[in-house]
């Protein structure tokens, strides 16, 4: 008796998973970047707020990730901080916003900005000390990006060029990490998305100009990537209208209230 | 008759269930090995695992850092892990209360329940500033890895030390108190030696665990990749290098994270098969 109730709830458990199945399928899967990842997360709860049945799952596991979950259908959209490379060109790309990276540092740090020369020496290892900088006399700790990361590649195309990022950097796997190890140690430099920058960091200013949604705008901070969303064809159905909700000036402005740039304001100001 | 059928359907499909559980493990095997090896042939066995330099981007892939970094942190964690864990194994067997023993026990059965990333999290907040503050360096490190690494690895020391000291004859310890050795000098003497290839199976599974933590060795190692020239620097494991870059790992640079996983793979089977070797052979 007791076997055919377990037999009973097996088949139970495994047909209220199908059934579960069924209705995630319903929504629309957004996968990719971890920087870009807070930001869709927030407009998809603004688009699921005025489209009320339909439902967008926004997942992070990176750039390179989230273009390959689109290739396989294992996700609609793709969400990308850099730009495609090699065969991933034949997908469908769309500027979604403009990202600046910010260089960040503790708040008790006296250094208030850096020429960009000067980030490349001190990525780069050259300049080991805050002292070289006009800081307090301790070695500098360096926090980068992994390899393949969004970010790190930008960061190393804007502000690097040749120069290798320093090996003896410390390594962390998201935009949130370095900030935290950044938060942490006074004796910190490391690199993440302006618009993840808080009050427990510090922005430094790269050669003069403030880090701000202004100085991108006016194209005096120059270290700015695009974020993409990344589609196998032309969009169509949920995610042609979410992707009609993301460019629009309504979640655009939403977008540059949380420290993007919105590609309206690219195409007024150039 | 009916009931033989049943038996012998019950039979199969527990047959079945078995193997199916040693497929997939032939299966991971199979898809590791397939992904990685060609890699490791593809740029030579000796760059792969003696190169000193690991930039994917500019198709470098020495993991010789890797190997040294994983070395010293399950070291560490050993410094720290079989003192603690030997003298907690003896004192659980041969001097606590009973009383004691009730808290003792759950509490170690916790310490193993606790998830890693929890681990991690704690050495984050907690022993990283203490660190840094206090011996200087980024406070991520190779110091910090091997504190966190050695409590992880306690209970799986504890309880294995302990049930190999349990399972030896009473007369071992008998014998040593009549002819007029004191307590600590029959553990030290008579139990421990004789309880030698459980208390080394648990050092080596318990090595095992150390070499196979990945997320909160991602949280406090500070992953840089170079050679570590101190236990105040920052480094990076076999696994740390496979869960940090894996989200953004494609071809060769994906390849390689593979071929990582071979490596890693080997090392943990020759642990794994020289405890059971040593956990095998009993002491006459």
């Amino acid at each position: 008796m007791k076997i055919y109730l377990w037999w009973f709830f097996s088949i139970l458990l495994i047909f209220s998973q199908v059934v579960g199945c069924q209705r995630s399928g319903a929504g629309i899967t957004v996968a990719g970047s971890t920087s870009v990842e807070p930001f869709a997360g927030l407009l998809a709860e603004e688009y699921m707020l005025h489209h009320p049945p339909s439902h967008i799952y926004v997942q992070g596991g990176g750039s390179t990730a989230g273009i390959e979950a689109v290739r396989s259908h294992a996700a609609h959209i793709g969400m990308s901080s850099r730009s495609l490379m090699g065969t991933e060109k034949s997908l469908h790309a769309v500027i979604i916003a403009k990202d600046a990276i910010a260089i960040i540092v503790h708040p008790k740090n006296r250094l208030e900005g850096l020429s960009l020369v000067r980030v490349r020496e001190v990525f780069s290892g050259k300049i080991r000390n805050w002292k070289e900088l006009g800081g307090h006399d301790h070695p500098i700790i360096l926090v980068t990006r992994e390899e393949g990361s969004g970010t790190r590649e930008a960061f190393q195309k804007l502000v690097m060029g040749e120069e290798e990022i320093s090996l003896e950097a410390l390594v962390q796997d998201s935009n949130g990490a370095i900030r935290q190890v950044v938060a942490g140690d006074p004796h910190a430099v490391g690199y993440i998305s302006l618009g993840l920058v808080n009050e427990k960091v510090k922005a430094l200013k790269i050669s003069g100009a403030e880090p701000s949604v202004k100085s991108i705008e006016s194209g005096r901070y120059h270290l700015v990537r695009p974020f993409l969303f990344v589609f196998n064809s032309e969009p169509t159905g949920e995610a042609k209208a979410f992707l009609d909700f993301v460019m629009s000036p309504e979640a655009q402005r939403l977008l540059s209230k949380e420290g993007l740039v919105s590609i309206l304001s690219k195409s007024s100001g150039g | 008759m009916i009931l033989e059928i049943k038996e012998k359907i019950i039979e199969r499909t527990l047959l079945l269930v078995a193997f199916s559980s040693i497929s997939i493990l032939a299966l991971i095997a199979f898809f590791i090995f397939g992904e990685g090896l060609p890699f490791i042939w593809k740029i030579g066995p000796i760059d792969f695992l003696f190169g000193k330099r690991w930039v994917p981007s500019q198709h470098e892939f020495g993991i010789l850092p890797m190997i040294v970094g994983s070395f010293w942190v399950t070291l560490g964690a050993l410094l720290l892990g079989i003192p603690l864990g030997l003298a907690c194994a003896i004192f659980l067997c041969e001097w606590t209360p009973r009383s004691a023993a009730m808290v003792l026990r759950p509490a170690i059965q916790l310490l193993a329940a606790i998830p890693s990333v929890i681990y991690g999290f704690w050495g984050l907040v907690v022993l990283i500033p203490l660190v840094r503050n206090y011996l200087g360096g980024p406070g991520l490190s190779i110091l910090s890895g091997s504190v966190i690494l050695g409590f992880m690895i306690l209970p799986t020391i504890i309880s294995i030390s302990e049930d190999s000291l349990r399972a030896l004859p009473p007369s071992y310890k008998a014998g040593a108190l009549a002819l007029g050795a004191t307590h600590w000098q029959t553990i030290w003497r008579v139990l421990i030696p004789a309880a030698r290839s459980g208390v080394v199976a648990s050092i080596i599974l318990g090595m095992g665990r150390a070499l196979g933590e990945t997320m909160a060795m991602i949280m406090i190692l500070g992953n840089a990749v170079k050679m570590p020239s101190s236990f105040l620097d920052s480094a990076r494991t076999l696994t740390t290098n496979i869960g940090i870059e894996m989200g953004y790992a494609s071809g060769d640079h994906r390849h390689a994270l593979f071929a990582t996983g071979v490596i890693l793979f080997f090392i943990v089977m020759i642990l794994n098969s020289s405890a059971i070797v040593l956990s095998r052979r009993r002491v006459d």
